[in-house]
């Protein structure tokens, strides 16, 4: 199957040189040739699984728990000023 | 007109829990950038949500308010894009199965009330803040508002202008305030709305809309949906198309600007989330919170209407806010006599004179019972209503009691009819002139006679008894 | 020594005759004698080692032993530690220091556990061979040409070659079990919801556990008793787990009224030959041990690799999005604007594997192709999940190989990704349905270790157990070590 692999790659915000692009589209379009068997199946009916069990939703009490934690969290930051993460210019 | 303007409504409105929606670190407002995050809400690795239930609560209780479904089981999903104030990549949200479902505002249109309907309510996570004012190729991310708890509420596509959209919000944001599940300060971000608009000839197939963001108080609001749908008529007048976009209001000039859209930003590639099961809830919990669910907006009023006979304007101003009504109880309780004088007395003499010096009812030197201290004085004619406005002037400046200030400032009312008719005969004596034009017919210049005695008396004489005693003194 | 299983160890330091410092500087001589040849250890701080050794010891001589007291085991890098770098063995967490602890890694700790460094992996758990490292590839103690299996390779191989002990892992689609197999040591896979997740580097969220990869079952009995249990931190930790007693499962010695599941599309024609019958071999002697097999059907195991492919890639796909440059990581230099800074840090610090499976993950959740790809492989684990409950009706315990293959040569199938996920032909299905699954070492197939997989009904690590330690208890597979590293045995030829 054909992919747009270089649109894929921006949703990913992955970026692809063409040497990577012409590797990687033929791999990923093997990759999805070989999950097409699972069009195979006949799954008429039969609910998806997105949890393993069937596990409750723990019920955690509206208090705060957390201190501030500012130094210790941005010590691994890139970037940082004044307590701010910084990155470059987000164009709305 | 052949125009019709179809507008539909997204709000999103923060949640007033303690605690962000999935980790425990405080949402209070107005913190240092950063002091209040964690590895939880810094997405950070290995790290997991777990949801603050008090979110689910007041979810389900505003579902009940607008008489919507509440979906006893509901599932989080995981919207995927990517922002530098969305730390995980994704925002924890719910999209097939939300908590909420169905349901409606009734609002008030000119000719009555006109029903709009809600879609669904969802739980969501809030973002951090991106900031760019004045930096130079950068920008700064605050991440305290990341994993605040959001409600999201969308209404049906039902309003059909600007007022009613307007009005629809106002009811809205009275709402989530009178449940206490949203402070909805609009400028601090708590109450944000989108609106989507889009318009048709009568009859036609709906149009295509566009959206508008960044609308952060009522009259933006209306200003931007009037531009839109005057910018999208002529648009298709034109001969043009309207396209599916979203748009930036800007306030200071009134206009909208296209935000520079990409498309595969709309690829959210929804899937269940993963680290968190499905939340559910009993029949008997959402029970036990219908049961606690306040007085609201609209049963206080008619209630106010009938069993105070407050006006139905009286009775909207007083239920506002639950902090207003209550306060009105209050003096109903302490003047039960008369609820229309409360009413009357709250509604113009007190809450205006708050709203010039900028103040809530909360803030109110004055309280409740010593307001009624004020209107028993009136009742007893101890003052008349005239001396009473400047009572409530000195009990607002110094917050002691209207009869401290009585006494203090010697404002009893004179009724005595032996002090009255010492003041007729004296102001008779000085207008020799006056009295005998009035006894001669000129009947006009009884009103120079009161005028005269109450200003003698500055104003506390009791202008019934003097209107008595000087047409006995008068006629000689 | 350097074969000795923890609990071994326990005894001698319980009876005095060692102490925790003395096993800690044995094994990082160990460590230093050998790490080079097999690249099983991505860091080791000695000085850190010897003073938790020494806290120990001095913990042991103030209160008593807790239940780990003075034990070195090694830490997959995918557990965060807030004492030295945790990175997934990506390029992308090239120095990070995490500031928090694993939950995990918190209870080893509390058990009075050493934690000897961080061991080799797949970048991001993504991968079976440990090739996709980016501190390079691990290496086999049986044969050092080969692969130690993938994505826990480091820890495996550690164990196999006498390194250390123990050690823990995490698997996904096998990636605990496969390395345990093709390095001829023991390693468990819990129920899914048994061990907290949180602080573990994510990779499918759904599928993913942590579990012991040790040199006994009593070991990864002992392992386990600490690391399960309910963490409120996790949402997906089960709070009413069947409790099991670790311990108690282990003293089986025979298999009498045990119904072994012999599921056919495990033992297909063309696998290898070797492998079937080292296996049948083994099943042969449960046989003699008491049990009964019982042939069964697992109708859709061929669907299984294919379904793992698009689920587990999805959720990666999302949980990998983290990986931005903003907060933490590595960011490109000078980017240009936020776009370039996202796209090249990424591009920059994933390796190929990793860009392969969030791209596959993106495309199979975009718009038009969700219910083509996820929704449909989430309906056939559903049917995955069915057909093992089915099974667990006829019979009490499933055995099968656990690696199609004995380890193959480094390199050899580097170039056909699809090639490589079939090396997980046999585990992946397990994941899927969340299900308890153990490896231990069998035999051998031209002196290469091989495993036979238990598979066990949720929440029946106890079963795992009892049938492990019957097998283990009538067979001598665990006291073989590599000659090439001071063991006993003769490796694979290169």
């Amino acid at each position: 199957m054909d992919i747009d692999v270089h649109k894929v790659a921006m949703l990913s915000r992955i970026r692809l040189t063409d040497e990577e692009a012409a590797h990687l589209g033929p791999q990923l379009s093997n990759i999805l040739g070989y999950i097409e068997q699972l069009s195979e199946v006949n799954t008429e009916g039969v609910m998806p699984t997105a949890h393993p069990h069937d596990v409750a939703m723990p019920q955690r009490v509206d208090a705060v728990t957390n201190t501030n934690r500012r130094d210790a969290l941005q010590a691994v930051a890139p970037n940082t000023e004044s307590g701010l993460y910084v990155v470059p210019k987000v164009i709305e | 007109m052949s125009w019709e303007t179809v507008i539909g409504l997204e709000v999103h409105v923060q949640v007033n829990s303690k605690t962000k929606a999935f980790c425990g670190c405080s949402t209070a407002f107005g913190a240092e950038p950063n002091t209040q995050t964690c590895p939880v809400c810094l997405g950070m690795p290995g790290q997991l949500p777990v949801l603050n239930i008090e979110v689910a609560r007041k979810s389900v209780l505003t579902g009940l308010a607008i008489n919507a479904t509440i979906n006893l089981e509901s599932k989080f999903d995981r919207k995927n894009y990517f922002y530098p104030d969305l730390p995980k990549g994704y925002q924890i949200s719910q999209f097939p199965l939300p908590i909420v479902e169905g349901g409606y505002l009734d609002i008030p249109v000119p000719d009555g009330e006109k029903r709009i309907g809600v879609t669904r309510i969802h739980i969501e996570e809030d973002a951090g803040k991106s900031m760019h004012e004045g930096l130079e190729g950068v920008s700064h991310i605050d991440l305290n508002r990341s994993g605040v708890p959001l409600m999201e509420i969308v209404s049906e596509p039902d309003m059909r202008s600007a007022d009613e959209a307007v009005a629809y919000l106002k009811q809205l944001h009275q709402l989530v305030r009178f449940l206490d599940v949203s402070g909805a300060d609009m400028e601090k971000g708590q109450f944000r709305c989108d609106a989507n608009v889009s318009v048709r000839r009568f009859g036609e197939e709906l149009g295509t809309r566009a959206e508008l963001k960044n609308l952060n108080s009522f009259r933006f609001i209306k200003q931007a949906i009037d531009y839109e749908v005057a910018r999208q008529i002529e648009l298709i007048e034109d001969g043009g198309e309207v396209v599916q976009e979203t748009r930036l209001f800007d306030s200071a000039k009134g206009e909208s600007r296209s935000m520079r859209s990409k498309e595969e930003a709309h690829d959210y590639r929804y899937f269940p989330e993963p680290d968190l099961p499905p939340l559910r809830i009993s029949q008997q919990e959402v029970d036990a919170i219908r049961a606690g669910m306040p007085e609201l907006p609209g049963q206080l009023r008619e209630r106010f209407e009938s069993e105070f006979s407050l006006s139905s304007y009286d009775a909207d101003v007083l239920s506002q806010t639950r902090e207003l009504a209550a306060w009105y109880e209050t003096l109903v309780a302490a003047h039960p006599a008369d609820p229309k004088r409360c009413a009357n007395w709250m509604a113009n003499e007190l809450l205006g004179r708050l709203k010039e010096q900028g103040k809530d009812i909360a803030d109110s030197p004055v309280s409740a019972q010593d307001l009624a201290g004020l209107l028993d004085r009136i009742a007893d004619n101890t003052i008349s209503g005239k001396i009473a406005k400047d009572v409530l002037d000195a009990m607002m400046a110094t917050g002691v009691s209207a009869d401290a200030v009585i006494e203090s400032k010697g404002l009893k009312q004179v009724s005595d009819s032996g002090e009255i008719d010492t003041l007729i005969l004296q102001i008779m004596v000085d207008n020799p002139d006056q009295l005998e034009q009035f006894r001669a017919g000129k009947d006009k210049l009884f009103g120079f006679f009161v005028g005269q005695v109450m200003k003698a008396s500055k104003g506390q004489a009791n202008p019934g008894m003097v209107n008595q005693r000087l047409k006995d003194l008068l006629k000689g | 020594m350097p074969f000795s299983s923890l609990s071994d160890l326990k005894t001698r330091l319980d009876a005095g005759e060692t102490t925790a410092v003395e096993l800690a500087q044995r094994y990082l001589d160990r460590i230093d004698a050998h790490n080079g040849d097999l690249n099983a250890f991505v860091d080791v701080d000695h000085q850190h080692i010897l003073d938790q050794a020494k806290a120990s010891d001095a913990h042991r001589a103030k209160h008593g032993a807790r239940p780990l007291e003075g034990l070195p085991i090694a830490v997959k890098d995918i557990f965060c530690t807030q004492d030295g770098p945790t990175t997934c063995c990506s390029k992308i967490l090239k120095g990070f220091h995490a500031p928090y602890d694993a939950h995990v890694i918190t209870r080893l700790k509390n058990a009075g556990a050493i934690l000897v460094g961080k061991t080799n992996m797949d970048e991001f758990a993504m991968g079976s061979s440990t090739e996709t490292s980016a501190f390079g590839a691990c290496r086999n103690p049986w044969d050092v040409e080969r692969i130690p299996g993938g994505s826990s390779g480091g820890s495996a191989s550690a164990v196999a070659g006498g390194l250390v002990p123990a050690a823990l892992g995490t698997d996904t689609g096998g990636s605990i079990r496969q390395p345990a197999a093709v390095c001829g040591i023991t390693g468990l896979k819990p129920t899914y919801g048994r061990v907290s997740r949180r602080g573990i580097i994510a990779f499918a969220s759904s599928l993913d556990q942590a579990g012991p990869m040790t040199r006994t079952v009593k070991d990864t009995a002992m392992i386990s008793a600490i690391l399960c249990g309910h963490d409120s931190g996790d949402s997906t930790s089960v709070v009413d787990a069947p409790e099991i007693d670790w311990l108690a499962a282990c003293e089986s010695v025979d298999m009498k009224g045990l119904r072994i599941g012999k599921p056919k599309e495990y033992f297909v024609d063309g696998m290898d030959a070797g492998v079937r019958a080292v296996v049948e071999a083994a099943l042969a002697k449960c046989v003699e041990l008491g049990a009964e097999i019982v042939d069964i059907s697992l109708p859709h195991t061929k669907y299984a690799v294919a379904a793992y492919y698009v689920i587990a890639p999805s959720e990666a796909s999302a949980n990998l999005s983290r990986y931005d440059g903003v907060r933490f990581g590595q960011r490109c230099d000078k980017p240009e604007d936020l776009v370039d800074m996202y796209t090249r840090s990424r591009d920059e610090g994933f390796g190929s594997e990793v860009k392969r499976r969030i791209l596959t993950g993106t495309f199979a959740l975009s718009s038009g192709y969700y219910d083509a790809y996820y929704l449909k492989a989430q309906q056939v684990r559903t049917l995955i999940r069915q057909d093992f409950l089915d099974a667990f009706e006829q019979v009490d315990i499933i055995a099968t190989p656990t690696s199609p293959i004995p380890a193959f040569k480094i390199g050899e199938k580097t170039d056909d990704p699809i090639t490589m996920y079939l090396s997980d032909i046999f585990t992946i299905a397990l994941n899927l349905a969340g299900l308890p699954g153990m490896s231990q070492p069998c035999g051998f197939v031209d002196n290469l270790p091989v495993g036979l997989q238990w598979i066990a009904p949720a929440w029946r690590e106890d079963a795992l157990l009892s049938a492990a330690s019957a097998y283990e208890g009538a067979t001598d597979w665990t006291t073989k070590s590599p000659a090439a590293f001071d063991g006993n045995t003769a490796g694979g030829e290169s």
